[in-house]
């Protein structure tokens, strides 16, 4: 039974290792990350300053909008699935995962999803320039040809999220080591099977939405157009029912592995497990009933406003719950800050500044002066690159010296942690202010009064994006590097994946571990 | 991995498949008529019902209600489109008759859709139509006109702080579209 990986190409190609798929995830993610990461340096060169400098408006739409899509379907859904790849057999005492060859094909399928989207870049009429959000009938009636690609990409991304997420619910439910209860399940664990039916309550949703798209775009149907009968806010009401608890598919792993690194680092156990698991169940509940306060302004009655505006709301009681629990967990710890705990500290900081600006956002009248300014962007990003990629990042430090067996240097990780921190704050604060003055989203050019600000927020954007140089260094240097890691890695860290040499040998657990 | 994994492995991936298609039935061939449903039933978006059959009702002469008409031309298209009447005073629970003028000032024939819309929202329910041009498409040869014809009612029952009310009617060309869908069927 035990036999090490295949030769050469081939060993990637017909991989059914958890551990292979797991790191061409990771791979295929960071490539995904820098290619719209790219995009979002375009879009800050052009903002640098008023007026067109660099490129005309409509490249201008296709970059925020193959910006988004890169970064929410290419960078962040594939790094939490390679992440969960790698540790949920390792953290449950399973050989692999459960559904080894669907895992193969869920992978395999992203490059051409991917390489299809790209590819729209050099067609006639230029990549989709609707934005992420892809609202009818910007992105039907007025959309460019290339659309119909963007279709066929968004469904081959769909079904390999789909079946990456049968694939994690199966292993957790099915394949636990003996003694592993639900409720002994690390919190990265949990929160991934939480997740994972959440992608698939959705991603069909998502789906159906771009299927409805492709029926008015060439078979004359109008589920979105006004003159046949249908309506276009239809569009953004089946849209934001898969788009909210999408930004919750991008922040709960979040969550999952933050939970694992502050106990490690604070050498307290994690405060409020049981706490935990509730409230990002509740979490994910109340995502299904809250997606129209994103289109507070299409006209909506009264008591749809109050409603949404409530229900949203609420999300910031489990959420509080979530962050007081990290809190607590640091408190009266004997904490050390290595680098993969400065990432976390940042995560609870700055993920909690974008929650606040996300109840603000939430009160409808309000929400009618920000609604489609900078002051949404500076919201989301708050919540998703110090959400998801602080947290990703976190995660690569921690494990990677289990995964392949070296230790990475601390002082160039921490480097990269304050360039990339600092970077954030100078790109995405200055982009509150801006918001609340009214600059709108999505233009290539501005009033002069918001020239200052846009320079600041570039400058960031390019230590920013210098800093993920930065990572990629760390992690190439600490792969070919000397500096064996032990087993354990950290002090008394918590989990299975602890309890095999470093790096992980190709099949862990062929029999189960025993669970106390 | 034993035989008994491997069952429970199965069954569990067939149940979620089931919900991943019944999702996606739900997004397609659910939301879609249930969004419908629920604007017709709150008059979200200013949606005005279908026709309606007038029964035998007394006129509340003890008020009137400015009923506003407006027209729009969506996009390029090229026709001429407006009201007769900028507007009229009307009692509640009376019949009233009026016309929009549409020319097709182009020389090739080309069919129209008109949509509806009505605020306030809250006075979409009580606003009847018995005849309207918005039920059917609206062809025209070039240089060709036609009046438009809209009967209505507003319901007795129309709340007490409703004054006016304003009809906008865009007009749609969707001669293409026709097309498009007697190609492929």
């Amino acid at each position: 039974m035990a036999h090490g990986p295949a030769k050469g190409f081939s060993r990637w190609l017909f991989t059914t290792n958890h551990k292979d798929i797991g790191t061409m995830y990771l791979w295929f993610s960071f490539a995904m990350f820098l290619m719209g990461g790219v995009f979002a340096l375009v879009i800050r060169a052009e903002l640098f300053e008023p007026g067109l400098q660099i490129v005309q408006p409509e490249f201008f739409n296709q970059m925020t909008t193959m910006h988004g899509l890169v970064m929410v379907f290419g960078a962040v859904m594939p790094a939490f699935v390679g992440l969960a790849n790698w540790l949920i057999p390792m953290m449950i005492g399973a050989p692999d995962m459960a559904l080894p060859r669907m895992n193969n094909w869920s992978f395999w399928i992203l490059p051409f999803a991917f390489a299809m989207l790209s590819s729209t870049l050099l067609m006639e009429g230029g990549a989709p320039n609707f934005g992420w959000t892809f609202y009818a009938p910007l992105s039907t009636t007025y959309a460019p040809p290339s659309v119909t690609f963007f279709i066929f990409a968004v469904h081959i991304m769909g079904a390999s999220s789909i079946m990456g997420a049968i694939n994690i619910i199966a292993t957790i439910l099915n394949m636990r080591a003996p003694g592993m209860t639900l409720m002994k399940m690390p919190l990265f664990v949990w929160t991934w099977l939480i997740t994972a039916y959440l992608l698939i309550a959705v991603m069909p949703v998502l789906a159906g939405v771009v299927t409805m798209m492709l029926m008015d775009i060439h078979f004359g149907t109008s589920f979105f157009d006004a003159a046949g009968g249908g309506d276009p806010v239809l569009f953004q009401h089946v849209f934001w029912f898969f788009g909210h608890p999408e930004v919750y598919i991008m922040i709960l792993p979040a969550f999952g592995v933050v939970s694992q690194i502050i106990p490690t680092f604070a050498r307290k156990p994690l405060f409020g497990y049981a706490s935990m698991v509730y409230a990002t169940s509740s979490i994910a509940f109340l995502s299904f009933i809250v997606w129209a306060h994103h289109m507070f302004t299409v006209g909506m009655p009264v008591a749809g406003e109050l409603f949404f505006m409530y229900a949203t709301m609420l999300i910031a009681v489990p959420t509080g719950v979530k962050v007081f629990n990290w809190v607590t967990t640091m408190f009266k710890g004997s904490m050390t800050f290595e680098t993969p705990m400065l990432f976390s500290i940042a995560f609870v900081i700055l993920f909690t500044i974008g929650g606040f600006s996300g109840l603000m956002l939430a009160i409808a009248p309000a929400d009618f002066q920000y609604h489609d300014t900078y002051f949404v962007v500076a919201h989301f990003h708050y919540v998703l690159v110090p959400g998801a990629i602080f947290s990703i990042t976190a995660a690569v430090y921690y494990w990677l010296p289990k995964w392949c067996g070296n230790m990475y240097n601390e002082t160039m990780g921490k480097t990269h942690f304050w360039m990339a921190f600092i970077g954030l704050n100078v790109t995405f604060f200055p982009m509150h202010f801006v918001g609340l003055a009214g600059m709108p989203r999505r233009i290539p050019d501005y009033a002069l009064q918001f020239a200052d600000f846009n320079m600041i927020a570039s400058v960031g954007a390019f230590m920013f994006g210098a800093a993920q140089i930065l990572f990629l260094f760390n992690v190439i240097a600490t792969i070919r590097g000397k500096q064996k890691a032990t087993a354990e890695v950290w002090e008394n860290p918590e989990g299975l994946e602890w309890t095999v040499a470093s790096p992980a040998p190709y099949h862990t657990f062929s029999t189960p571990p025993e669970v106390k | 991995m034993n035989r008994s994994v491997e069952q429970s492995n199965r069954s569990l991936t067939l149940k979620l498949v089931g919900v991943v298609v019944a999702m996606f039935i739900f997004a397609v061939y659910v939301m879609p008529p249930l969004y419908d449903l629920f604007c017709e039933v709150t008059g979200l978006n200013g949606k005005t019902g279908g026709r309606y059959q007038a029964t035998e009702s007394v006129v509340d002469t003890s008020r009137q209600i400015t009923v506003q008409f407006l027209a729009t031309n969506n996009e390029s298209m090229p026709w001429a489109f407006k009201p007769q009447l900028q507007s009229i005073k009307v009692h509640p629970g009376e019949e009233v008759e009026v016309r929009y003028l549409a020319t097709n000032p182009t020389s090739i024939p080309m069919v129209a859709q008109a949509v509806p819309s009505l605020v306030p929202f809250k006075a979409a329910e009580y606003f009847h139509k018995t005849e309207c041009f918005c039920f059917n498409q609206q062809p025209l040869d070039g240089g060709e006109s036609a009046e438009l014809p809209l009967r209505f009612i507003v319901d007795q029952d129309v709340p007490k702080q409703v004054h006016t009310i304003t009809l906008s009617y865009t007009l749609f060309d969707i001669t293409d579209k026709l097309a498009l869908a007697s190609n492929d069927r």
